[in-house]
């Protein structure tokens, strides 16, 4: 199948951690009394962005080693 | 609820990736394979971690966390009992037959093991169970965003009156899961489950983490709660002594045993993610990457139920008016859970010795609310909607494919063109769509209607593992042998729980409808002997039948039964990538987390 799945969920939680981390970093604080005084937005956003950054850069190596490397169909 | 912009921001985002997956797809889905087995070209941890997700629908995220603060952490024997032993079974000696048979769902592979009369029996019940169990996730999700009044909001606005919560939440989650079924088939319902797994962890993980922190962590919450909550295996040599009211014998046969290999092992909903997968050890390696995040799920779902009940502070979250306030307890709750209101009265529900009923189901959706504030509080929703959504999409295309090819294909239109199928596919979705959000209404309106299927299908499934067993590791196993096991397995498990009745139930749905002749300390362990005895049953009636019947010729099963099939190579693997290395590493891992919350 021609997508790999990586590509959308790195986008997707690079996106949402960024939001995340932007409101945590911008927004009141006075929200985060709820979460013990912790900015969970920022931190959050911080750990999404991380996590979609590291799918993202899994699926760039996967196309470039399938572009490199002949098809083989199946693999193992 | 005081949702802000921001988090409808995400909840929207998270729509347009699911939608945005199905469209992309949609160009790849030339045939009835592409649509129904994704191709079979999937790699191995995507369908891993779709065989695990597939299944988080109703019963697993509220459901577990309920157990959590009803029962603490004895809940996670589901998983690390009622689970991981069954996924290393399928992977290890299961699939070779399942995937190696070329059968393109587990119905078929009835066809082809023993006859048609077993098949048809298998897919019709289900057909119809898959239908009413994303009918039931849909009907779920829309009550607890109406509890949680999460549209009340946008409602007023539009000028609508507070009743269309339900059918806006139904509406929309149905649109949604069609949306993406339908465009890009079994291959979108994957992706997506693995996508929706990234996010409930996401949306859960800082969740338990504020919770562990309040309540002074692993630690602290031992101090807080009673010593059988933070210890699974405590008291287990007797019923009467632990908090599920089952002893060491009925949890590790009846559920470790014939409930979860009958699920596992035999349910095509999940089945059919491993037949996803681009290649024989690609398949049988499936379950085993499941089973790791299967065994550190409790601390997801499980711990913030237990975190929910341990809670110091005697306040709750309560929303007055659309507006979350803090209010101290008065009406008997505990922790964040408060006591469940009958509706028929709007007074707090007791039980029959006057003792107040708390709402479990609550224990999660009120920790998010608790300790989220806005921004986060969208991703936590928006994890939680996901897990209803993946549970809907599994069950509609396993019901699509059940539909197509061993309803359809095989009874009513025979031998026409492969593009016909796949649109017949297409076409089984809305119906089956249609269907679940017929049975999402008739759950309004008849509550024991679902209960009372639910039992049905707890009746047909319990004997099912026996059939398998006996039909892939003896070869001299016959058709009539397994469909008459199968029935008079289904007929006992009616008869156990017809004579029997946990205590404090009342005679009717919960058993005892024939005669009271044994009563069991809970509801769970009556559901578990209920499992014992129907699937010795089946197991017994098909060994008796078979040995007065005419057994197949062997060449016919070939690919079929363990002692007639090549075992798979794995010489040319290293010894990490040999599924046996990896389903024993699985199961000492498990060992090890039960000794550990021992």
């Amino acid at each position: 199948m021609n997508l790999d799945i990586r590509y959308p969920i790195g986008w997707m939680f690079s996106l949402f951690g960024v939001i995340l981390a932007l409101f945590g970093l911008l927004g009141d604080k006075q929200i985060y009394a709820r979460s013990l005084g912790v900015n969970i937005n920022f931190d959050s956003g911080v750990g999404l962005l991380a996590f979609g950054i590291l799918m993202l850069l899994l699926a760039w190596r996967g196309s470039a080693k399938a572009k490199a490397g002949p098809r083989t169909g199946a693999k193992d | 609820m005081n949702l802000t912009a921001i988090d409808w921001v995400i909840m929207f985002l998270y729509f347009a990736f699911v939608l945005g997956i199905g469209v992309f797809l949609k160009r790849f889905m030339k045939t009835s394979t592409d649509f129904f087995l994704a191709g079979r070209s999937l790699p191995a941890w995507v369908c891993g971690i779709a065989f695990m997700a597939a299944n988080l629908g109703a019963v697993e995220v509220i459901g577990m966390g309920a157990s959590g603060a009803k029962y603490g952490i004895a809940t996670s024997h589901f998983y690390w009992i009622g689970a991981i032993p069954a996924m290393v079974f399928i992977g290890l000696f299961m699939m070779p037959f399942y995937y190696g048979s070329r059968a393109r769902s587990v119905p078929e592979f009835l066809r082809l093991r023993f006859d048609e009369k077993t098949r048809a029996f298998n897919a019709i019940v289900f057909a119809v169970m898959t239908v009413l169990s994303s009918g039931i996730s849909m009907y779920a999700m829309a009550k607890l965003i109406q509890v949680l009044h999460i549209l009340d909001v946008p409602l007023a606005k539009m000028g609508l009156p507070m009743s269309w919560s339900f059918h806006l939440s139904v509406f929309i989650s149905a649109l949604i899961v069609l949306g993406y079924v339908f465009l890009g088939g079994l291959t979108s319902a994957i992706y997506n489950e693995v996508l929706q797994f990234f996010l409930i962890v996401a949306g859960f993980l800082p969740l338990v983490f504020l919770g562990l922190k309040n309540v002074g962590g692993w630690s602290g919450l031992k101090t807080q709660l009673p010593s059988a909550f933070t210890h699974s295996w405590q008291g287990m040599t007797s019923a009467q002594s632990n908090p599920l009211g089952v002893e060491w014998f009925g949890l590790v046969m009846g559920l470790g045993f014939t409930l979860s290999f009958g699920y596992w092992c035999t349910n095509f909903l999940v089945v059919q993610r491993a037949m996803a997968a681009g290649s024989m050890i690609d398949a049988r390696r499936t379950p085993l990457i499941a089973a790791v995040p299967k065994m550190f799920f409790p601390a997801l779902v499980i711990l913030p139920g237990m975190i929910a009940m341990a809670l110091p502070t005697p306040q709750q979250v309560v929303t007055v008016n659309g507006v979350v306030q803090m209010q101290t307890v008065s009406n008997g709750g505990k922790g964040l859970i408060p006591v469940k209101i009958d509706v028929a009265t709007g007074k707090p529900a007791v039980d029959r010795e006057g003792k107040p009923v708390l709402d479990y189901d609550l224990a999660i959706p009120n920790m998010l609310l608790h300790y989220f504030p806005t921004g986060i509080l969208g991703l936590g929703l928006t994890a939680l909607l996901a897990s209803f959504m993946s549970g809907m999409a599994g069950n509609v295309t396993a019901f699509n494919t059940v539909w197509t090819y061993d309803i359809y294909q095989s009874y009513i239109h025979k031998g026409a063109s492969d593009k016909h199928y796949l649109h017949m596919g297409q076409f089984a979705t809305v119906f089956g769509i249609l269907f679940s959000i017929a049975a999402a209404y008739a759950a309004t309106r008849y509550n024991n209607l679902m209960d009372f299927l639910q039992l049905v299908f707890a009746f047909v499934n319990a004997p099912l593992f026996a059939t398998f067993l006996l039909g892939m590791f003896w070869k001299r196993t016959t058709g009539h042998g397994a469909f008459t096991g199968l029935a008079s397995g289904t007929a006992v498990a009616f008869l156990h729980h017809g004579s029997t009745l946990a205590r404090g139930d009342v005679v009717g749905i919960k058993g005892g409808f024939i005669a009271v002749l044994h009563e069991y300390p809970s509801e769970m362990a009556q559901n578990f002997w209920t499992a014992i005895w129907a699937f010795s049953a089946c197991f017994a009636i098909t060994v008796g039948v078979t040995l007065i019947t005419k057994p197949r010729k062997e060449k016919e099963l070939v690919g079929l039964v363990y002692s007639l099939t090549e075992r798979p190579s794995e010489e040319h693997l290293l010894w990490y990538q040999r599924p046996a290395y990896l389903g024993g590493l699985v199961l000492i891992l498990a060992l090890v987390l039960n000794i550990i919350f021992k």
